[in-house]
């Protein structure tokens, strides 16, 4: 059972979507478990033979705990037949029992011990259920984090007005010459932006792990979505530095819709090198946020609002957003934050480079 | 099409969008995004789905007409009478 978060401890194996001698590819969803997060497929890291499925379905499971043995090629591995009574098979097969769990007594396992381990297993799972419920696991997981975050971090804060009226008019002028099902949202344009930043200032896209700092190459954007009906996901844009506008607008469509629905795949619950959280929608104009760990920064995007604006000697009005970065101290300092947010406002009076 | 049938529709277009909201959650007068949460873009698929349902896409510069379910309502019925 992967671990999708420092926060989490256990999770249900909900699904195989393998059998045993079936091969696998690297990046192949093999199976979907539960997490207070909601559903999430787990992906295999290597390419290989499903040996053995070694959990039944609705299982809970600790993380670490092994849920399938994998083997790297046709190498078959010898496999230990377990002895059991027939009436101790037939109880497990009813009762879901993961024989494979079981010592057998004096070689052979007893309808004993399978009863014994089914009413400790219905027990637990009942005790589960009644202590938390999937959204309360999520509150807990957020609290843990977040704590962790502001306890460990700290954090610097700087922010920037930026005049938008230049990105809104050229995706205006797009939009126009698309039909509705193709057109590009701000947000989509704004990721571009942050991206193309911080392919300018890596520094900030990475990691703070074992005192020392790790830039990571590829661009894993975590962007924050509300759920409806409580709590916050920050699953990861994957590769976002190879998505032109276009892709970005799909994607992130793509992303937001299976957060919701619940559809994740575990890559994308993991692999965040930096978060992006816009509250625009909701009117907020500036949005000061708290660092992922083990992550170096957050980007806040707030509300595009019309404000008065220095032109020259002119005084106008203009599209106006708040653009906010949260960073850790201790791996960079406010002048390479200061060098993301002006990369970030050079390339939103440029819209065409962010296509 | 009548008031009420292109209500239906709107109504049914936002649940389909936004699974997790009741129906009795829909206020008609209120703003769509503000009162239940629609982000841009799921207003950008009730804005599709209803040009699937209705054929007539909402322009950008529109999007102050469909604020609500009534002003959508409104909105698309001038329209489909037009055409």
């Amino acid at each position: 059972m992967p671990s999708l978060g420092a926060d989490m401890e256990s999770a249900v194996l909900m699904e195989w979507l393998v059998e045993e001698g079936d091969k696998v590819t690297k990046g192949q969803v093999i199976a979907e478990i539960e997490t207070s997060k909601g559903v999430i497929e787990i992906e295999v890291f290597e390419d290989g033979i499903i040996e053995k499925l070694l959990v039944e379905v609705e299982t809970e499971c600790k993380v670490g705990t092994p849920l399938a043995i994998i083997g790297s090629d046709i190498k078959e591995s010898e496999e230990e037949r377990i002895r059991i009574s027939p009436a101790a098979r037939r109880k497990a097969d009813e009762l879901g029992v993961d024989l494979s769990k079981l010592t057998p007594k004096d070689g052979v396992i007893q309808l004993s011990q399978v009863e014994a381990v089914a009413t400790k297993k219905i027990k637990t799972h009942k005790k589960e259920k009644t202590k938390t419920t999937t959204k309360d696991g999520m509150r807990q997981a957020i609290a843990a984090a977040m704590s962790r975050s502001n306890a460990e971090i700290p954090h610097y804060y700087l922010s920037t007005s930026i005049n938008m009226t230049p990105a809104l008019k050229y995706l205006e002028e797009l939009n126009k010459q698309r039909s509705i099902k193709d057109r590009i949202l701000p947000v989509a344009m704004l990721i571009r932006g942050v991206v193309l930043a911080l392919k300018e200032v890596p520094q900030l896209n990475g990691f703070w792990q074992s005192n020392s700092h790790i830039i990571s190459k590829e661009i894993h954007l975590g962007f924050a979505i509300a759920l409806r009906k409580g709590g916050l996901m920050t699953p990861a844009l994957l590769d976002a530095q190879n998505l032109n506008l276009n892709e970005t607008m799909n994607s992130l469509g793509d992303l937001i819709s299976r957060t919701r629905g619940g559809k994740l795949r575990s890559t994308e619950m993991t692999r965040q090198t930096v978060t992006l959280t816009n509250l625009g929608d909701l009117g907020v104009e500036s949005v000061y946020g708290v660092i992922y760990p083990p992550q170096l920064a957050v980007i806040g995007l707030g509300a595009i609002v019309d404000a008065p604006w220095a032109e020259g000697d002119a005084l106008c009005v203009r599209k106006v957003m708040q653009a906010t970065i949260a960073g850790d101290h201790r791996a960079t300092d406010g002048r390479i934050g200061a060098q993301f947010l002006d990369k970030l406002y050079q390339f939103l009076q440029s819209p065409e480079e962010l296509t | 099409m009548t008031q009420e049938e292109l209500k239906s529709i709107i109504i049914e277009e936002i649940l389909e969008v936004a699974p997790d909201i009741e129906d009795d959650e829909i206020e008609v007068n209120e703003n769509i995004q503000r009162s239940l949460e629609i982000d841009s873009f799921d207003f950008l698929k009730i804005l599709t789905a209803m040009y699937e349902r209705v054929g007539i896409e909402v322009p950008e510069k529109d999007y102050s007409k469909v604020d609500t379910v009534e002003h959508m309502v409104e909105y698309f019925l001038k329209l489909i009478k037009i055409q």
